[in-house]
C-alpha cells in the first residue's frame, strides 16, 4: 500500500479481526481517530495492548473489539476504572473480556524486546504480586550470576497505532513533547499506522524530539484533531470537561449505546 | 489570602519532604505541584523528573501545566528509558506515590479489592508504582486519609512499602527506605524505626487523634508527642497557588 493514506483504507487493511493491535499514548497524543475508524469497522476478538488505559480502552471495550486487554493501568480522570471496562470484566457486556496485567515499565521492556526481536526482556524483581496472576511474566535466573530476575515476554503486535505532530511526504514522523512508548510499540509491531496533525514537505526536529524514520512506519494518515480529547504538544490542549463527561456516558449501558450509534453514523 | 484547603496542607507538607538538590520522580496533581513548590520555597537545586519522561523541568515563575512541564524540560526521554535507566539504576532519590489502599506496612494495593479474578472492587492498576516503590531512595505516599484506603493487610500487593517488617526490603534486594513518610488529609505517618508500622507522628491543624484513628483500619499507633503541622505560610501558599493559578483537573493522577 501506499505509504500516505486515509484513515479508512489504513485501518481496513492493517487491523483485522483477531489481531494484536497497539493502540499507545499516555495522555499526551492518544489516537482517537483511530480507535474510532476501528469501532466504525466492526472489529472483533482484537488483543488489544494499551498500557496507560483510558477512555479510548472504554469506548473500544465498550464496543465489544477487544476480546484481551493487555495494560497496566486503567483510569479515568477521577483516578477509577472507567464503567465500559468494569461491565465487561465483572458482567461479560457486551463480551467477556480477558486481562493480561503488567507495570508501566514492564510493558515498555516488552516493547523495547520486541523491538529488538529478543524473546523476552529482564527487569529487576520488585515483589509485586502480579506475576502471581500474568502468564507473560515471571522469575528466572541470571544465568551468569544465577540471582533472581524478573522476565517478561516481548510484545509484537500485529499492528501499533500512534498519532503523532508531523510527518513528511515520505513517511518520516516527527513526535515532540512527552514520548511515551510510541518509539518501541512502533518498532516492535510487524506494522505501524501513524496519524499525523500535519504532513509536510520536510521535517525540521525540534531539540529532543523522536524521529521514527518512515523504514518502519507502514501507513501515514493525515488526522488533524486525531488525539483529541487529548492533547497534542504544540497543536491542542486536553479538554478536560469532555474527558470527565466521559463517565456519564460510559457509566450507563443506553447512553453509551447512544454513543456508539452517533459515532457509527457520522461521517 | 484566604486559609488553605485540605488538599493545599496536603500540598504543602508533601513538599517539606524534598531536600535539596534531590531527583524527584513525580506523577501530575499533588505530587507535580509538591515538587515544584520545593523548588521555589526552600529546595531550588532539587530536580524534578516527571513521570512523562520530562526531564530536569524548571518553571522560573511560570505555573504548572501540561505545556509549561513540556516546554520547559531540559529534554524528554521515552518513559522505557526513564524507567529503567533513571528509576530502575537508582538515579531518583525521592518519589511521590498515590495509592488505593495502604497497609500499616506501607504496602500499596491498587490492583484490586477481594481476591485477584473475583474482586469485590476492580482499582486501577499498578502503573509504575511496583518499580518506584522498590527503586527510589525514599518513598512519600499523598492520599486521603479514608477508613477504607487505610487496612490492616492490602488484598493485593501492587507495590512493597515495607513488607511485613523491617527486614524485608533487605530480603527482597530492594533499593533505598521505601516510604519514609504518609501525608494526608488528616496527618502524617512515618515508620516506626524498630517495627517499620506506620506511626501517627503529626496531625494537621483543627484535627485530633482520634479522628485519625477512627479512619485508620488498624490499631494505630501514636507518636508520644504528636506534632501538630505547622501551617503553611504565607509564603508556600502564594508559591503554591501562583503554581496552579487555575487548578484544572488532571486527566492522569497515575502513580
Amino acid at each position: 500500500m501506499p505509504k500516505i493514506v486515509e484513515l479508512t483504507a489504513a485501518v481496513a487493511e492493517l487491523v483485522r479481526d483477531g489481531a494484536t493491535v497497539a493502540l499507545e499514548g499516555l495522555d499526551h497524543l492518544v489516537p482517537y481517530a483511530a480507535a474510532h475508524e476501528i469501532v466504525r469497522l466492526r472489529r472483533r476478538r482484537l488483543t488489544l495492548a494499551r498500557s496507560a488505559s483510558d477512555q479510548l480502552t472504554d469506548q473500544l471495550v465498550g464496543a465489544g473489539c477487544v476480546e484481551t486487554l493487555v495494560f497496566s493501568r486503567i483510569a479515568g480522570p477521577d483516578g477509577r476504572p472507567p464503567a465500559r471496562f468494569l461491565d465487561a470484566l465483572g458482567n461479560d457486556w457486551p463480551a467477556p473480556l480477558r486481562i493480561e496485567e503488567h507495570t508501566h515499565p514492564a510493558m515498555a521492556a516488552r516493547y523495547a524486546a520486541g523491538a529488538a526481536r529478543v524473546p523476552f526482556a529482564v527487569l529487576r524483581d520488585t515483589g509485586t504480586d502480579l506475576p502471581r496472576h500474568t502468564p507473560t511474566v515471571t522469575t528466572i535466573r541470571c544465568p551468569f550470576t544465577g540471582s533472581a530476575v524478573t522476565a517478561v515476554v516481548a510484545l509484537v503486535p500485529d499492528v501499533t497505532v500512534v498519532h503523532a505532530q508531523r510527518a513528511d511526504r515520505a513517511g518520516n514522523v516527527e513526535i515532540r513533547g512527552p514520548v511515551g512508548m510510541q518509539k518501541d510499540s512502533v518498532f516492535a509491531a510487524r506494522a505501524s499506522i501513524v496519524t499525523v496533525e500535519e504532513i509536510v514537505d520536510e521535517l525540521d526536529p525540534a531539540p529532543g524530539s523522536v524521529v521514527i524514520p518512515g523504514a518502519a512506519v507502514t501507513a501515514v494518515v493525515l488526522a488533524p484533531g486525531g488525539a483529541a480529547p487529548s492533547r497534542v504538544h504544540g497543536y491542542y490542549e486536553r479538554d478536560d470537561a469532555a474527558l470527565r463527561d466521559w463517565a456519564e456516558v460510559s457509566a450507563d449501558r443506553e447512553r453509551f449505546g447512544a454513543w456508539l450509534d452517533d459515532l457509527v453514523a457520522a461521517p | 489570602m484566604s486559609g488553605p484547603t485540605a488538599e493545599e496542607v496536603m500540598t504543602v507538607v508533601a513538599a517539606r519532604s524534598v531536600r535539596d538538590g534531590q531527583v524527584c520522580l513525580v506523577g501530575a496533581g499533588i505530587p507535580a505541584a509538591a515538587a515544584h513548590l520545593a523548588r521555589r520555597v526552600h529546595a531550588p537545586a532539587a530536580v524534578v523528573v516527571h513521570e512523562s519522561g520530562a526531564l530536569d523541568v524548571r518553571l522560573g515563575d511560570g505555573p504548572l501545566t501540561d505545556a509549561t512541564v513540556a516546554d520547559r524540560a531540559l529534554t524528554h526521554v521515552g518513559v522505557g528509558e526513564l524507567y529503567s535507566t533513571w528509576l530502575q539504576a537508582g538515579r531518583v532519590d525521592l518519589a511521590f506515590l498515590t495509592a488505593d489502599q495502604l497497609d500499616l506496612y506501607g504496602n500499596i494495593g491498587s490492583t484490586v479489592v477481594g481476591e485477584y479474578d473475583e474482586p469485590t472492587e476492580r482499582l486501577p492498576g499498578a502503573g509504575a508504582a511496583a518499580e518506584i516503590a522498590a527503586w527510589s531512595g525514599e518513598v512519600v505516599v499523598v492520599m486521603a486519609h479514608r477508613l477504607r484506603a487505610f487496612v490492616e493487610q492490602v488484598d493485593f500487593v501492587t507495590a512493597v512499602g515495607h513488607g511485613t517488617g523491617p527486614l524485608d526490603r533487605g530480603l527482597l534486594g530492594l533499593r533505598g527506605r521505601g516510604p519514609v513518610r504518609v501525608v494526608t488529609d488528616l496527618g502524617v505517618l512515618e515508620p516506626d524505626p524498630e517495627t517499620a508500622e506506620l506511626v501517627l507522628t503529626a496531625v494537621h491543624p483543627g484535627v485530633d487523634v482520634e479522628q485519625v484513628r477512627a479512619e485508620t483500619g488498624w490499631d494505630l499507633q501514636v507518636a508520644p508527642e504528636v506534632a501538630t503541622t505547622p501551617v503553611p505560610t504565607v509564603g508556600e501558599l502564594a508559591a503554591l497557588r501562583a503554581l496552579r493559578p487555575a487548578r484544572p483537573a488532571t486527566a492522569e493522577e497515575s502513580p
